[in-house]
């Protein structure tokens, strides 16, 4: 019986029609949501972020799983992204008449930061590693310097008042959209190329990869991701600073790719998902909120002893957390493995071996 | 015309000198070794020849094109393919992409093309995936097609690594040490192997090897080298008899 | 003496100042990364415990400066071999960056554990009297020379320890190769603890100087500070100890400058870019030599 639901599951997965199928669900839901209030406000929020972080973490791993490199920058160029569209939704474009221009914002600052992006693979080049992750580090902070010192965009201060632009279906569509690319550039001979740098560099040179495009290819479209992540960013929190893209903003997703595992697309959306919704959870308003069905014996105590507390300590159970996972999964939850959706299923076919009778015995070669 | 044509190549590495004086001259269809000492500069050969080290001296030319300069990459998308004295597989990558990967330079579709899986990439990622199915049945490979490369036991890894330098279509292969670590019934199978691949993939083949059985059993010619230096080239007989080759492997002998 | 030199002067005494404490923290960047090609990033965090040590023993128990001093870089360095123990070792085998990442985690924790137990900035009473004397218009105080000489005292220290000592050069035999070193006698486990405590002690220290020169702590205080610190230890060469020394003078000198010529906003924007280019320039640092790989 078991074996019978399995096989009709493994069916369903396989049918073409499956995910378009989805994806118009998805939609659907994206609109019908928030149109009709059918989550709180608060969780639809929640889900944006998640959308975010979604993108942000699928394009670190590009660059950090993937090629195996260690990236700093990803704030930088979150933060170019979200300067360059407010910029234009404030100031450029005339947004009141024509609101529609807004993926136009998000799509320009995907692309300034994909620009930057060129510029960081420049070092790349040359250097590994270590010195690598130090120029990225780098990066960041001069951007960070520079909106710091540019009074036109808000200086220290920020800009706030942004308009709020991002919705559900449109974090959906791009999520979806850029997720979907990068899942292809992977399984493209560039994403190849990709794995074969991170492998040995100088064996993929050999074997005819040229190891500079593909690590100029992988930063740009990592960028691009970022930038696009953070041009919605700054249109749903409605208030930018250079503050906001530091450091800790780095770590942060960092700390999403390596939790949900290197190199796994499947992996980033788990990792990103996770750290989102279990720091939202801790919070002692959502986790008085969520406790509340309680009787009120249980629930009180609870209250002022544990719950009220987690403001300062969920910032303090999460790194505990991240490092148990690192101590049992080094390489994170999902590290170097793949959901089966998301492999092309030509990919998946010619992995997989078919005729068991053309299996060699002797392990040697026979003559021709 | 010669297909590959080394003259007064030089190297150093900050004053020590690794190669210098090498000539070659390679025809179609040749299979010639080259043999020394260790730290003889064989390695460094190969390395000069691929792009990996920038000759500081002489011109090597393939096809009438210079190679001296170009990136590794593309010396072997002109179709130069090697393998390496210790095996450098993409070892957390399956078998397939190993193979698959070499025929980058061979895929024809743009970064948009990747990124959308739309229009010559069909029908380019098929013929890919076919070529290399192709190259593990060939040898005797392709049932392990989605097993990680480190997991393979050590004698199919270097079979692995001639697939996926096959992959890349080579007139001219480079062979470092491909017998290093058989026994002696791998080492025949191994002889008979490069024979073949060498009529049935038109193959020019240079290879190095300590195994003085496989080099006396199939190359034409050697070349012998020590310190860099050539010492003696020519017929294996010729090259075993040769006194000064005698006595850069055993040593100079004492006037009795 | 003419004003320009005085105010050469002046600022080549700021940089020492500053130079000395970046320096003791990159040495320990320098050292973990020497042996276990390892970014401890939860370094600079250490710094910051020190400080705050250096609040409890000082400001809370009111000891004067020297046992202040000496009792909080027992502290850091016991809380360094801690770490490591409990967090590092077990992933010694394991992929790089999981070691990486954990180091993060823990630096986290530290942040975050020392905010839950003082969500304000703290302020530390003065350790010691602040004697400003004046040679020929340079202004010098007795803070300054005391976290100058100290300072580059420990250096000097951890220079003859590296160099001179059996446990300095069993530390250097551990960082060119570390699987044969066991079979030689020398106790790798007890070595590399004791690599994280001196590492960790120095930023004990340094977090004393700090406190010394800027007395007024808060948890986050660590992260760029420990940042640059490790910058300085990448442009000096990372893995090398003179390196360090050499990158965090470099920094400082750097960073005092150009608040010197610029508007104050702009020292970082300045910093990063010279380092950048230096980096670029000399990619492995100033004393920094490339991994060789054989092909």
């Amino acid at each position: 019986m078991i074996v019978m639901l399995r096989e009709q599951w493994d069916l369903l997965l396989e049918k073409p029609w499956l995910v378009p199928v989805l994806l118009v669900i998805g939609f659907g839901l994206a609109f019908v949501i928030p149109e009709y209030n059918l989550l709180s406000v608060y969780v639809q929020l929640i889900l944006m972020y998640v959308g975010i972080n979604i993108i942000l973490a699928v394009s670190l791993n590009l660059v950090n799983g993937f090629m195996g490199e260690f990236s700093l920058a990803h704030a930088g160029f979150m933060a170019v992204g979200a300067y360059t569209s407010v910029l234009l939704t404030m100031k450029v474009l005339p947004m009141s008449d024509f609101p529609l221009l807004f993926p136009c914002a998000v799509f320009a600052g995907g692309l300034v930061a994909a620009f930057l992006g060129m510029i960081v693979a420049i070092p790349s080049f040359k250097v590994r590693g270590d010195y690598l992750a130090i120029i990225t580090l780098a990066f960041l902070m001069i951007v960070k310097s520079m909106i710091e010192n540019i009074d036109f965009i808000g200086g220290p201060r920020g800009i706030s008042g942004i308009m709020k632009f991002t919705t559900l279906p449109w974090v959906f569509f791009w999520t979806v959209a850029l997720v979907w690319m990068i899942r292809n550039f992977i399984y493209s001979k560039y994403g190849r190329g990709v794995l074969s740098i991170r492998e040995d560099e100088i064996a993929s040179d050999l074997m005819s990869v040229n190891t500079k495009q593909v690590k100029l290819f992988a930063f740009m479209l990592s960028s691009f991701c970022a930038g696009i992540a953070g041009a919605l960013f700054a249109h749903l929190l409605q208030f930018i600073s250079p503050r906001i893209f530091d450091i800790t903003k780095s770590t942060d997703i960092l700390i999403m790719v390596y939790l949900g595992g290197i190199a796994s697309i499947g992996g980033s959306i788990l990792g990103a998902t996770l750290f989102t919704v279990l720091l939202e959870l801790l919070r002692p308003s959502t986790m008085a909120a969520l406790l509340s069905w309680l009787p009120s014996l249980i629930f009180d105590p609870l209250n002022e002893h544990f719950i009220s507390h987690l403001g300062v300590w969920r910032m303090v159970i999460m790194p505990l957390a991240l490092i148990l996972v690192m101590l049992y999964c080094p390489r994170g939850m999902m590290g170097l493995r793949e959901f089966r959706g998301f492999i092309p299923r030509r990919d998946r076919e010619a992995h997989h071996y078919i005729n068991p009778q053309e299996k060699d015995p002797h392990g040697a070669i026979d003559r021709h | 015309m010669a297909l590959l044509t080394a003259t007064k190549v030089g190297h150093h590495f900050d004053g020590l000198c690794a190669v210098a004086d090498f000539n070659l001259e390679l025809h179609y269809g040749d299979l010639m070794g080259v043999i020394g000492p260790n730290g003889a500069g064989k390695t460094t050969v190969f390395n000069l020849i691929t792009g990996v080290y920038r000759a500081t001296e002489g011109s090597i030319c393939f096809k009438g094109t210079e190679l001296v300069g170009k990136k590794p990459n593309q010396i072997a998308a002109l179709h130069i393919g090697r393998t390496f004295q210790n095996i450098r597989l993409f070892r957390d990558l399956s078998v397939l992409d190993n193979v698959r990967i070499a025929h980058h330079a061979q895929i024809n579709y743009t970064p948009l093309e990747g990124l959308l899986h739309l229009g010559r990439y069909r029908r380019e990622e098929q013929r890919v995936i076919d070529n290399s199915r192709l190259l593990l049945a060939i040898f005797k490979l392709e049932h392990l097609a989605g097993e990680t490369a480190k997991n393979l036991p050590y004698g199919l890894q270097r079979r692995l690594e001639i697939a996926r330098a096959l992959a890349i279509s080579p007139e001219l292969l480079l062979l470092d040490e491909p017998a290093a670590g058989m026994n002696p019934n791998e080492i025949d199978q191994l002889m008979d192997l490069i024979q073949w691949i060498r009529q049935e993939f038109k193959l020019t083949i240079l290879l190095i090897e300590h195994q003085m059985k496989l080099v006396m059993g199939i190359c034409e010619r050697i070349k012998v080298l020590d310190f860099g230096v050539t010492l003696a080239e020519g017929p294996p007989k010729m090259i075993q008899n040769h006194p000064k080759v005698l006595e850069a492997y055993l040593g100079e002998i004492p006037d009795v | 003496m003419s004003q320009g030199v005085v105010y050469w002067l002046q600022q080549t005494l700021n940089a020492l100042q500053l130079g000395s404490i970046y320096a003791l923290i990159a040495l320990g960047y320098t050292m973990v990364y020497g042996i276990l090609i390892m970014i401890n990033f939860a370094h600079g965090d250490v710094f910051m415990i020190g400080a705050f040590f250096c609040f409890l023993l000082s400001g809370m128990l009111g000891l004067t400066f020297v046992p202040t001093l000496l009792l909080t870089m027992l502290g850091t360095a016991l809380l360094g071999v801690v770490i490591e123990r409990l967090a590092y070792k077990p992933l010694r085998q394991a992929p790089r960056v999981s070691a990486i990442i954990t180091a993060l985690g823990v630096g986290l924790f530290l942040e975050n554990f020392t905010l839950a137990l003082s969500p304000y900035p703290k302020h530390i009473p003065m350790l010691l009297e602040n004697v400003t004397w004046n040679l020929h218009g340079i202004s010098l105080s007795s803070i300054q020379v005391v976290i100058i000489s100290l300072s580059l005292g420990l250096m000097l220290l951890l220079d003859y320890i590296v160099h001179r000592t059996r446990i300095g050069m069993a530390m250097r035999a551990i960082s060119w190769d570390k699987t044969f070193v066991p079979l030689m006698g020398i106790p790798v486990d007890l070595i590399i603890s004791v690599t994280f405590a001196i590492g960790a002690g120095l930023a004990g220290a340094a977090g004393t100087m700090y406190a010394l020169a800027y007395p007024v702590i808060d948890p986050y205080m660590g992260i760029m500070v420990g940042w640059k610190a490790f910058i300085c230890a990448v442009v000096g060469g990372i893995g090398n100890i003179r390196g360090a020394m050499v990158g965090a003078f470099i920094l400082g000198g750097v960073e005092i400058m150009v608040v010197a010529f610029f508007p104050s906003t702009y020292r970082d924007f300045v910093a990063f870019t010279l380092l950048i280019l230096l980096i670029i320039i000399r990619p492995y640092g100033i004393l920094g030599k490339p991994r060789i790989q054989k092909v």
